[in-house]
């Protein structure tokens, strides 16, 4: 792939990227999230077409129309979700879509091949069993057996580790090198420093949405991995130094524990307190438990261990009315869906969490035009641009979407401020006004816990840094003192890699 | 051809479209009429006369509307969630089996008892339909269980269940007091006094049909001006904002369900109370109406607004009406199913062009799938 250039409306995805996997190599394409990994094999599957750039395989150039042209020419890819119907077996769903055989999926020559091909790669997938039956390693595998079958030579895996155990990974590890000595080219998509050294032959760094530099495993350590991952330079600039002073611990965490969404353990024993006044950041790479710890705190998920203190009082665990009332604002990840109902107006949003209560209720009345005065005061306070308070609240565009949860989270005047990637997929103008309205936040002496991807946005407004690796926190650091090279480290898991 | 998701809807499409489409259904049905050997316009005349404007036609749409007015709220109530109770059927036989028994308890006393009645029925049909509702609701909240399917299946069991009453049983329902009635088998007769009146001469209103328009401005009121109905609306668009807004979804799903059983279940109490005055059980009575299914339909074409639904559910009582009307030896009552049909089919078309407009594209060969950064 060279000079592989993609746009979407409003980013650059992918600038100038160029790439390479040879045959018989295992090639890790490592990046931080959003370094347009994913989007880079999309590109190579067919599922985008590049702007600019062309793809050569084999030493010839193609050209795809869409992921069949890929699949032809033989380029295979196992999604993070896998792409499996659950309720029929194996066989059928290798054969599923293939050209041959035509109506019936059961037959004893399409089991055969699937069985000789689950062996020769020692993948040892029963060609009879049913999806739903097998474990998500075993159809990490049967992805694997479907892309082989179809004579994929280069094969694309995005995150394959995200959903497996250890021992899994171990395993499907294996499996790619004995892929790899088969002559197919397996290019995984990480950003897990351990799975890098132990898997890949070679390494292309992404960041930014341009490629950094393709080196040798042999010739790097995890740490100067994590600096090309996420080494810029920090803008000094952009760290604006606190000037109030620090009040007493405002929001505690002992020893917090809880489920993810899939099961499982997605926090484990994390403890912290945060001053009134400081900013705290948490960093990490999505999926280490930042999103349910920002969840825990504002009640919407059950700590299965632990307590949450807001100004020395526990929180009831799962409660979010309680939080609510007790000081904890959230700013949620997900703005329209979660911090706005999407259809509903403006003025409903507004009072989203208030709509208990005078002034905008009455009893168990409601008071329209109190609601609409409330959205009004919200629009011209924090400048959200839209035609009126009777506009749904999905006509907004993203940077006035945070505008509106962050003026409506203000307005309770917080003790407790989460916010989760404020920021994310803003431009420069609405991040600027998103990282004063935290800082003033901070001035008036609300704790804040800044949860976000973005290293700099965290080294430019926190006090202090957590990071968060697979659920527990990895390291605190003084946000003065630390380095982009040293919370990438962290980020990776370099701690245990090393 | 496209179809793509309008941002805001100009106000008057909110005219337009129904009008535009029973414009429309009428060309089609002209069309089919015609093809039948039918005079159109000849049939119209006769429609709308035998329905609405026809000597007594009123009086007699009002009777056919009253229940499905009733189970329209009840449907409209708990949709506006997304909560999709298709069982204000058998809400509407629990609502009866309760009017009725609480009529057969008070007896014979005055007519000045009238209004005794009237509420005590009310009550009772709503409290029985309402803890009909909340089965469904239970099942929702705490085990996750498709309420389409529970309140679906529960409408039979509650049609065998009056059944049984009447049929299978010397039950308290059932009329015992004669030789007669022992063999054939009869839902006892209500006391007098409990009739309800009725308004109005030249046009007979049932008071039913009034308690109906009641709680159609209830709920409007409920829905558009109360905590209650701010609630609905988030949960409806959102469950995960109603979460992070601290809202108790589980509750709102009992409420809901059981308001919407309530509902339906005094449309069972005016059964009773304004027509039958017996509780007929049997399967060719108030179990062949399907009052409760075409609720849905009346709930579906006023786009589960209250008052849209009383007056939805006054047109197609009377569509229903003309349609006994007009089937005779030349007029199959097939091509009445038909007429009706249409009209419905092209309503609730027409509500596609309310949310969606056609855009008229040329497709690009090879376009690229879902240009979204993953």
């Amino acid at each position: 792939m060279d000079g592989i250039t993609k746009r979407f409306p409003g980013i650059v995805a992918n600038e100038g990227v160029t790439f390479e996997a040879a045959g018989g190599e295992v090639h890790a394409l490592l990046g931080e999230n959003g370094a347009g990994k994913t989007t880079l094999m999309n590109v190579l599957t067919g599922l985008y077409r590049p702007d600019e750039g062309e793809i050569s395989l084999y030493g010839e150039r193609v050209s795809f129309g869409g992921p069949r042209d890929a699949l032809d020419a033989g380029i295979g890819m196992v999604h993070q979700h896998f792409r499996l119907v659950e309720t029929l077996t194996v066989a059928e769903n290798v054969l599923l879509g293939w050209h041959r055989p035509r109506f019936w999926l059961g037959g004893k020559p399409g089991r055969r091949e699937v069985r000789e091909v689950s062996e020769a790669l020692q993948l040892h997938v029963d060609p009879d069993a049913r999806i739903w039956q097998l474990s998500v390693g075993e159809q990490q595998r049967v992805e694997i057996v479907k892309a082989v079958f179809r004579g994929s030579r280069v094969l694309v895996l995005d995150e394959p580790t995200a959903v497996l155990t250890p021992q899994e990974a171990d395993a499907l590890f294996n499996t790619l090198r004995v892929m790899a000595r088969e002559g197919h080219s397996v290019i995984v998509i990480t950003h897990k420093l351990h799975e890098v050294m132990a898997v890949a032959d070679r390494i292309t760094v992404l960041r930014g949405g341009r490629s950094v530099a393709t080196v040798a495993v042999d010739d790097v350590t995890p740490r100067s991995l994590a600096s090309l991952m996420v080494g810029r330079e920090v803008a000094d600039a952009l760290r604006v130094e606190r000037t109030h002073a620090l009040g007493d611990a405002m929001l505690e965490l002992t020893d917090v524990s809880a489920s993810g969404d899939r099961g499982g353990l997605s926090l484990a024993d994390v403890s912290f307190s945060i001053r009134s006044g400081e900013i705290v950041g948490v960093a990490g790479v999505a999926g280490n438990g930042q999103r349910e710890l920002a969840e825990v705190i504002s009640g919407m998920r059950p700590a299965t261990d632990g307590t949450v203190r807001v100004d020395g009082r526990a929180l009831r665990s799962g409660d979010v009315r309680r939080a609510i009332a007790a000081g904890v604002a959230h700013v949620p990840e997900d703005r329209l869906g979660t911090g706005l109902a999407p259809s509903l107006s403006i003025s409903r949003n507004a009072v989203l969490k208030t709509y208990r209560g005078p002034p905008v209720a009455r009893g168990p009345f409601l008071l329209l035009r109190r609601m609409t005065e409330a959205a009004r005061s919200l629009i011209a306070r924090y400048d959200v641009k839209t035609t009126g308070p009777d506009a749904p609240a999905r006509n907004l565009s993203g940077g006035n979407l945070q505008k509106l949860v962050l003026g409506r989270e203000f307005q309770g005047s917080p003790k407790v401020l989460v916010a989760a990637q404020p920021t994310r997929g803003l431009d420069v103008g609405a991040i600027e006004t998103v990282h004063s309205y935290l800082r003033e936040a901070a001035a008036e002496g609300v704790a804040v816990l800044l949860v976000s991807e973005d290293l700099d946005e965290i080294l430019a407004l926190a006090d202090r840094v957590l990071v968060l690796y697979e659920g527990a926190v990895a390291g605190e650091l003084e946000a003065e003192s630390a380095t982009v090279e040293e919370l990438g480290f962290l980020m990776a898991g370099g701690a245990r890699a090393a | 051809m496209k179809l793509e998701r309008r941002l805001q809807q100009p106000w008057w499409l909110s005219v337009a479209v129904p009008v535009g489409s029973l414009a429309f259904a009428f060309a089609v049905i002209a069309v089919v009429l015609q093809a039948t050997g039918h005079d159109a316009l000849e049939t119209f005349r006769d429609l709308v006369d035998a329905g609405f404007t026809g000597n007594g036609a009123m009086s007699a749409t009002l009777i056919s509307a009253t229940p499905i007015l009733f189970t329209g709220l009840a449907a409209a109530v708990a949709f506006r969630m997304q909560l999709f109770n298709i069982g204000a059927e058998g809400q509407l036989y629990l609502g009866a089996v309760g009017a009725s028994w609480i009529a057969l308890q008070l007896g014979d006393r005055d007519a000045t008892a009238t209004g005794l009645y009237v509420v005590a029925m009310c009550v009772a049909a709503a409290v029985l339909g309402a803890l009909w509702g909340l089965i469904p609701g239970v099942l929702r909240a705490f085990a996750r269980t498709n309420e389409i399917i529970t309140s679906l299946m529960l409408n039979y069991v509650a049609g065998l269940l009056m059944t049984y009453l009447i049929f299978d049983s010397a039950s308290y329902w059932r009329d015992t007091s004669t030789l007669q009635a022992r063999s054939f088998p009869q839902g006892k007769p209500m006391p007098e006094d409990s009739f309800w009146p009725t308004l109005g001469s030249s046009v007979v209103v049932p008071l039913g049909f009034l308690v109906g328009i009641g709680v159609a401005v209830a709920v409007w009121v409920l829905y558009s001006r109360m905590r209650f109905g701010f609630e609905v609306a988030v949960i409806a668009d959102s469950p995960r904002a109603a979460r992070y807004a601290g809202m108790r979804t589980r509750r709102k799903i009992l409420s809901v369900m059981a308001l919407s059983g309530a509902i339906a279940g005094i449309g069972g109490a005016s059964q009773i109370g304004d027509f039958t005055h017996t509780l007929d059980g049997s399967p060719t009575g108030l179990q062949a109406a399907a009052f409760g299914y075409t609720g849905i339909v009346v709930a579906a074409l006023a786009r589960y607004n209250p008052f849209a639904v009383c007056l939805v559910a006054v047109l197609i009582g009377g569509l229903q009406n003309a349609g006994f009307f007009l089937q005779g030896v030349d007029f199959p009552s097939g091509l009445v199913g038909v007429m009706q049909g249409i009209i419905l089919f092209c309503a609730l078309g027409g509500e596609l062009l309310l949310r969606y407009r056609l855009r008229l594209t040329r497709s690009r060969s090879g376009a690229t799938v879902a240009e979204a950064p993953s």
